[in-house]
């Protein structure tokens, strides 16, 4: 016995109208735009030459690898805005010991990302045991880690900076994971074709691609495949959707939510030690204001504040459109002093785009 | 077959401090048939379900689970046990899609390399298979419950709790919320249910919806069952009289009749 309810209503949907629901779909548009956009006003500055393309994309790879992570805590409905402080948390952490107590890099490395886990943990506890705000707690973790990098680092080292570290690391076998340059070969080929631009001294103008490209790259698929095809990936949509709902289906909100938070603690460690390893100095002020970026760049992505939507694609083209404006700017020669406002009103700018697309998405099914 | 009750509650009685929520109370459901639970707001229906949903431990009286005496430890022990309840609120996720939604907390999982992965392609076939088993016509197993309508999503949070093995289901409200068309769209499937064997526990204030699927009605009123009645043996009125409408209604109506006439000056 089957009653057929057929609803007269159906209509065939547009091809364009099931685009306009993918969350990324924004931030790719904005990023086409930004491309255009700096591909007039900066097409000959140098900006889309190999070198600038390098350049910006080490820019959005660092964010990329920051924005990923907190993409998948903003879908579970959580902020962890204490990211860029543990960015500056996890350097002095990574450059202290090997200078001061003479350490192997790979061990202060190491540590670096249990300390991180440790406190992601801990916050997500926090969060889930007292059921107060994400932003409120890891507001609270944001002014505890910078102080206590701070202090930490100036008691031991009675400076505010740990430089030269590069002394210690070059001949560690963990560098090249994190601070290398990967396809040398290849990219010595593409200039000896003409591909690639040469220097003066007959030496293609980049010497390869850094590590850190391919950390984000293989981080957006990784975040990508958990979000869309493991059960896991199924619980973040639903903690941030419904919380209420998932846990009636059985779904282990709170654990899901607890693994973010490390999971973004451990993100914003390897931020840290990428940058670390390729500066070879570490600073108590490193990773200022990154949480917001990465916010930026995963609201610019198409992800909902309040959580239960989004991608880690979007993210990953956030972050895209944050390395090609900051470093178009530069390019094109106007006052990097107006980088911030760009960058706010396109965030501004990218969630209206998205709210209206997602409620013209809803109404057109 | 109309033998043994899936589940049955012998006098049962539950006590909020001074309050008595239910006072021995016998309810039972048996195979194939829609037993509808009737009460005015405050009658004890919610009680009866949450002590038959687990969620309520009963302060006196026997839980019986095919004929075996029972003690629900948990709402996911009761579940483990065949009994299913359907919540108002559908514990569903407006922004996921149907199959996400239908496989929520119960992925399906397929081994691909050393890794399990979620079963996309499984889930979205088989959500839409169910659904449209149960006469609903899904667009794309892929769109958002959101853009479901109200007697869709409680279909889906039905035919959810039926794939999941539920051999006895309990409707809180099912039709409460829904305009004609959308709750006839949920009575048809109850129907259904019942047609596929489950027990149904249907729980309303609405006498009509109740009265063209049930097979037999237990009244409650204020926390006591007024009586358990087949459908063979009471008419809809006299069943509309007997909740808590009748009479007051023709009190009501004798009020207003008395206030019409001050009014018109």
């Amino acid at each position: 016995m089957s009653i057929e309810v057929k609803d007269e209503r159906v209509r065939k949907v547009p091809l364009l109208s099931k685009l306009l629901s993918r969350p990324e779909l924004g931030a790719i548009a904005g990023t086409v735009l930004v491309f255009v956009f700096f591909g007039i006003t900066a097409g000959s500055s140098g900006l889309f030459s190999a070198k600038g393309i390098l350049n910006f994309l080490e820019v959005s790879a660092q964010l990329g690898i920051l924005a990923t992570a907190v993409s998948l805590l903003m879908i579970a409905g959580e902020f962890d805005l204490s990211v860029g402080s543990m960015i500056g948390f996890a350097g002095v952490i990574i450059a202290i010991p090997p200078i001061m107590w003479g350490w192997p890099v790979w061990a202060s490395i190491l540590l670096s990302f249990a300390v991180c886990a440790a406190v992601g943990y801990f916050n997500g506890v926090m969060v889930v045991r007292t059921g107060l705000p994400s932003f409120i707690v890891t507001l609270g973790s944001l002014f505890m880690l910078r102080g206590l990098t701070l202090g930490v680092t100036r008691g031991i080292t009675g400076r505010t900076q740990a430089s030269g570290l590069h002394e210690y690391s070059d001949k560690d076998w963990i560098t090249p994971i994190f601070a290398g340059q990967l396809f040398k070969t290849p990219v010595q080929w593409l200039s000896d074709i003409g591909l690639i631009e040469k220097r003066a001294d007959g030496l293609p103008s980049i010497s390869g691609i850094p590590v850190s490209i391919i950390w984000w790259i293989g981080l957006t698929i990784f975040c990508t495949w958990l979000l869309t095809r493991t059960r896991f990936g199924n619980w973040i949509f639903a903690a941030g959707g419904e919380a209420n709902a998932a846990r009636n289906m059985g779904v282990p909100v709170a654990r899901t939510k607890i693994w973010l938070f490390v999971f973004t603690a451990l993100a914003a460690a390897l931020f840290a030690t990428i940058q670390v390893l390729v500066t070879g100095s570490a600073d108590t002020l490193r990773g200022n204001q990154k949480e917001f970026e990465a916010i930026i760049a995963v609201v610019i992505g198409g992800t909902l504040l309040t959580g239960g939507y989004g991608s880690a694609i979007g993210a990953m083209f956030g972050a895209l459109i944050f390395g090609v404006v900051q470093m178009g700017i530069f390019y094109t020669g106007i006052d990097t002093d107006w980088f911030k406002l760009f960058m706010g009103a396109t965030m501004v700018i990218a969630v209206l785009f998205n709210s209206y697309v997602r409620s013209r998405a809803m109404r057109n099914r | 077959m109309m033998g043994q009750p899936l589940v049955e509650l012998k006098s049962v009685s539950k006590y909020f401090g001074s309050v008595i929520a239910l006072k021995d109370v016998s309810f039972d459901v048996k195979t194939g048939e829609v037993h509808c639970l009737l009460g005015d707001n405050g009658a004890g229906k919610s009680t009866l379900i949450k002590t038959l949903a687990g969620a309520y431990v009963p302060d006196d009286g026997h839980i019986l689970v095919g004929g075996q005496e029972t003690r629900f430890t948990s709402p996911k022990d009761t579940l483990d046990k065949g009994i299913a309840t359907v919540y108002q609120d559908l514990a569903l996720v407006p922004l996921m899609s149907v199959a996400r939604n239908f496989f929520l907390g119960r992925e399906p999982l397929k081994k691909v390399g050393f890794i399990n992965q979620f079963d996309v392609e499984f889930a979205n076939q088989t959500a839409f298979q169910q659904l449209s088993d149960m006469g609903i016509q899904l667009r794309d197993p892929e769109q958002p419950v959101g853009t479901l309508s109200g007697g869709e999503r409680q279909c889906l949070a039905i035919a959810r709790a039926i794939y999941f093995g539920a051999k006895v289901l309990i409707l809180d409200e099912p039709t409460s919320a829904l305009g004609v068309h959308q709750a006839s769209i949920v009575l048809k499937l109850i129907v259904q249910s019942k047609a596929r064997g489950i027990g149904v526990i249907f729980i309303s204030h609405n006498v009509h919806h109740a009265y063209v699927v049930g097979d037999r009605f237990t009244l409650l009123k204020r926390g006591r069952s007024v009586g358990t009645y087949a459908k063979d043996n009471i008419t809809r009125d006299q069943l509309l009289n007997l909740m808590a409408g009748g009479k007051e209604l023709v009190d009501l109506e004798q009020e207003m009749a008395k206030l019409k006439p001050r009014q018109a000056q």
